[in-house]
């Protein structure tokens, strides 16, 4: 802190400190997702956070703004120290936060939104009095520069006037801190033009904001200094002006170098399996291209919301595309639902699987005979149970799922083996083409590298992989070529024995000009 | 922006009920001789109050997203309440009142209680607070009804008349027709200026974030289950005032009439939006179709066929200019 506070001093002069968060311990279950932290904010500056996908900002600010509580730590908060229960007391208190995903209630008008919670109400506190709530929130509208109806039903707005609405909900508190969690994901380059001239105007007001972000050129552009953190921890602040991007690439990403070289020895490239071409939806995809080989394993990186999931479901008919054209083996495709795709032999393998890819309460055969069921009914309706217990036990052996049996319950195994069981349903669907997202979201080390391990045998006979993957350390140790994404467009194709993390996060936050 | 057209969502969404209205209410006055004369509109309007004031209630309930079975038996076991009150205790009729209403109100704060603070899903908690106040309806009169007979005013306040006009007050105007207006005007100030309606569209329209705004979401809901239970109540003693008795075993099946009134009106079941105009012009469609239909001699069982038909239209068109509108 006193090497961060020197460099300060040099750069903008001494300015008040406004919050000090020191040895922030939080864990949730399995997940121990703070360990001892560090942060400080002063008066006036713009602090950017960053950090690869979970390495604690958002838990961090969640804490500061009274969302979570706290393990362990202190809080310091213009000299003393707080304790905040819920988000109402840090908004009383002038800590407020602007949500990347935004809340609030489209239902609502602007001023309405504004005042949630604190309506005006007469003397007899019955009735609520709209037009003193929309007197101020014009007033507050009129110093932020900002040309907005208070009247107006906020659903009807466009993102970035939801995003000023929040911000000047979060002013009307008389707020101090102001937390933006990735402000610019859904704005317009002007947009973004208008965000940075309110930012400036708020810091020069003495409001401390944190800014929260991956994109590296606006950290550059809007923030005074810049703290990393990685899995949990803090790892470094560093001055924005005398720190190259490529500098905080390296902070983020650590230097370890992990030690595990690509498993997956692939032979060849000459049979495609899969072609898309011109995949197009609005701002989500973006005129998406690549080709999927027999046999390889295709990873797909980018940040959260790069477009990765959404090429994965268009492909899958589990989303409408615009235009494009999907070849399958040399052979044009329409897929308009996902019973075409799994026709043609694609099976999809959701991030949730709790969500879309299991039914929890249900036994591990009866999952893995879900999609083909047919198979083993017969014309008068009845399932033949006693083989659908057979091809499960050989999956089961197969894939090595820990269970007691085919007639246990999935909720009842653990998130690797469930993960297998969802691939053992794709499997026995005859499936060559597996799009894998996320395939080892919430699974702990150990079934990890058993995950990792399918994920090659398969490949080796002869499915093709997709497998979009945030973590970087899978995507190289796993992928044949990798494919970088970022706002719905491919920005990079990298050959596994010339990617690096450094240069897929340089893709991955490669904006368009 | 707003002004360019009258034909903006929020007045499309008044309008195309309204406009449903008056298309029956030509339609029949064009089918049958019988239909628009002084006495047939006064019984539509009369038919309109018990249905009405539960809508009025229970639009409150689903503006949050949720919805409310129990308001059918609710009613009947609220004037069950106010028969053994006035009739066996010999109390007062304001009294009978104000125990049927509290009755209403007790049983939506018990469902708003289960709802919101144990979590139960609003189809089951109602579903079972239904079946509870249906038994507890016929265990208090005895399976009997309950008769005022000695209080003969009690049926004043649906079917005497405080308006009167023509020749030896030839037409007359019902009281529980007033009783619905003025409990539509309460319902409205109810929604649209005081926080329990402010909150009640914030709830419906993202409950995350008004929880997070630190509105107590727990206590709202709570509070707007009890007041979807008090007009319930108040529905309770305007059907025992019309028949002149506390009938036990009626009322199953009146909530399901009031959702549609409130679904024709052009509130949405998911929540976030309604008013309650759209409500008293829904409650009137379906009563007007009921009344037209009969006038018009078709069998009552085509008249529910009919009815359920225009339910499914109604909220077809409203779902259609809703996606129309993204």
């Amino acid at each position: 802190m006193n090497k961060s506070a020197d460099l300060n001093l040099e750069v903008r002069g001494l300015k008040d400190t406004l919050l000090v968060m020191e040895g922030i311990d939080k864990s949730f279950p399995g997940v121990h997702a703070l360990d001892h932290c560090k942060f400080e904010l002063r008066a006036g500056e713009v602090h950017a956070l960053v950090g690869e996908n979970g390495a604690g900002k958002s838990t961090l600010m969640k804490i500061l703004t009274g969302v979570y509580k706290k393990d362990e730590g202190k809080v310091i908060y213009k000299g003393k120290e707080i304790e905040l229960n819920g988000t109402k007391e840090a908004q009383e208190l002038g800590i407020c936060i602007v949500h990347q995903e935004l809340n609030l209630m489209p239902h609502l008008t602007a001023a309405q939104n504004m005042f949630i919670g604190r309506e005006f109400t007469g003397k007899n506190k019955l009735f609520v009095n709209d037009n003193e709530a929309n007197k101020r929130a014009q007033a507050l509208f009129d110093a932020m520069n900002l040309k907005l109806d208070p009247k107006a039903k906020v659903g009807k707005l466009t993102v970035a006037m939801q995003q000023m609405i929040e911000i000047a909900k979060a002013l009307s508190f008389d707020s101090q801190i102001l937390v933006m969690d990735e402000p610019t994901t859904a704005l317009t380059e002007s947009e973004i033009d208008e965000l940075f001239k309110m930012i400036n105007h708020l810091k020069a007001k003495g409001v401390g904001i944190v800014y929260i972000s991956h994109r590296m050129d606006e950290i550059k552009r809007i923030t005074d200094r810049i703290t990393v953190m990685r899995d949990g921890t803090y790892v470094d602040t560093v001055n924005t002006q005398e720190t190259d991007i490529q500098q905080v690439i390296n902070l983020m990403v650590g230097r370890t170098i992990y030690e595990t070289a690509n498993e997956h020895n692939y032979t060849d490239l000459n049979e495609v399996v899969l072609e898309v071409k011109n995949l197009n939806r609005g701002k989500a995809i973006k005129n998406v291209n690549f080709k999927l080989y027999k046999g390889e394993i295709l990873g797909f990186s980018g940040l959260m919301g790069a477009g990765r999931t959404e090429v994965a479901r268009a492909i899958f008919g589990a989303d409408k595309y615009e235009t494009g054209e999907i070849y399958v083996k040399g052979q044009k495709v329409t897929i308009l639902r996902p019973e075409h795709a799994v026709g043609h032999g694609i099976g999809y393998l959701s991030e949730d699987r709790k969500r879309y890819g299991l039914t929890l309460g249900e036994t591990v055969e009866q999952n893995i005979a879900l999609a083909c069921i047919d198979k083993y009914t017969n014309k008068l309706g009845f399932t033949d149970m006693s083989s659908v217990t057979a091809t499960s036990k050989d999956y089961i052996e197969k894939l090595s799922i820990k269970t007691p049996g085919p007639k246990q319950k999935v909720k009842n195994l653990s998130g690797g083996n469930q993960q297998k069981v969802v691939i053992a349903k794709w499997l026995l669907r005859d499936c060559d083409i597996l799009i894998f997202d996320e395939p080892t979201k919430g699974i702990d080390v150990g079934a990890k590298s058993e995950i990792y391990k399918l994920l090659s045998q398969l490949a080796k006979e002869g499915k093709s992989i997709i497998m979009i993957s945030s973590e970087l350390p899978e995507i190289l140790r796993m992928s044949n070529r990798v494919i970088v994404m970022c706002e719905g467009r491919i920005t990079g194709e990298l050959d596994i024995n010339s990617a690096s993390q450094e240069e897929i996060i340089k893709y991955a936050t490669k904006r368009e000009a | 922006m707003e002004k360019k057209s009258i034909f903006n969502a929020a007045n499309a969404q008044k309008f195309l009920a309204f406009g449903a209205l008056i298309i029956l209410l030509i339609f029949f006055t064009l089918a049958s001789p019988f239909f628009l004369t002084f006495d047939n509109i006064v019984s539509i309007m009369l038919s309109t109050c018990v249905n009405g004031i539960l809508a009025l209630g229970i639009i409150f309930v689903i503006i949050t997203g949720g919805i409310d079975l129990s308001i059918g038996t609710v009613m009947t076991f609220s004037s069950v309440m106010a028969g053994v009150t006035i009739t066996n205790m010999g109390m007062p009729i304001w009294f009978g009142v104000i125990i049927a209403i509290l009755t209403g109100a007790f049983f939506g704060f018990v469902s708003g209680t289960v709802i919101s603070r144990l979590k139960l899903q609003p189809f089951i908690a109602t579903l079972g607070v239904m079946m509870i106040t249906k038994g507890l309806s016929l265990v208090v009169s005895g399976t009997k009804p309950i008769y005022f007979s000695d209080t003969p005013s009690f049926r004043k306040i649906a079917a005497g008349s405080i308006l009167k006009f023509g020749a030896e007050g030839k037409y007359s105007v019902p009281n529980g027709i007033f009783v619905f207006l003025v409990m539509a005007v309460i319902a409205a100030v109810i929604l649209n200026k005081t926080k329990l309606g402010r909150y009640n569209f914030a709830i419906g329209s993202n409950e995350e974030a008004t929880r997070l705004s630190g509105v107590n979401v727990a206590k709202w809901k709570t509070a707007i289950y009890a007041l979807c239970g008090a007009f319930a109540g108040m529905a309770g003693i305007v059907m025992a005032a019309r028949l002149d008795s506390a009938q036990p075993a009626l009322g199953a099946g009146y909530e399901l009439d009031a959702i549609a009134s409130v679904v024709i009106g052009g509130t949405s079941m998911v929540g976030g939006e309604g008013t309650i105009l759209g409500t008293v012009i829904g409650a009137f469609i379906i009563s007007t179709l009921t009344n037209g239909l009969k006038v018009m001699g078709v069998a009552q069982e085509w008249q529910i066929v009919i009815t359920g038909c225009v339910l499914v239209l109604a909220v077809l068109l409203d779902t259609m200019r809703k996606r129309g509108n993204k």
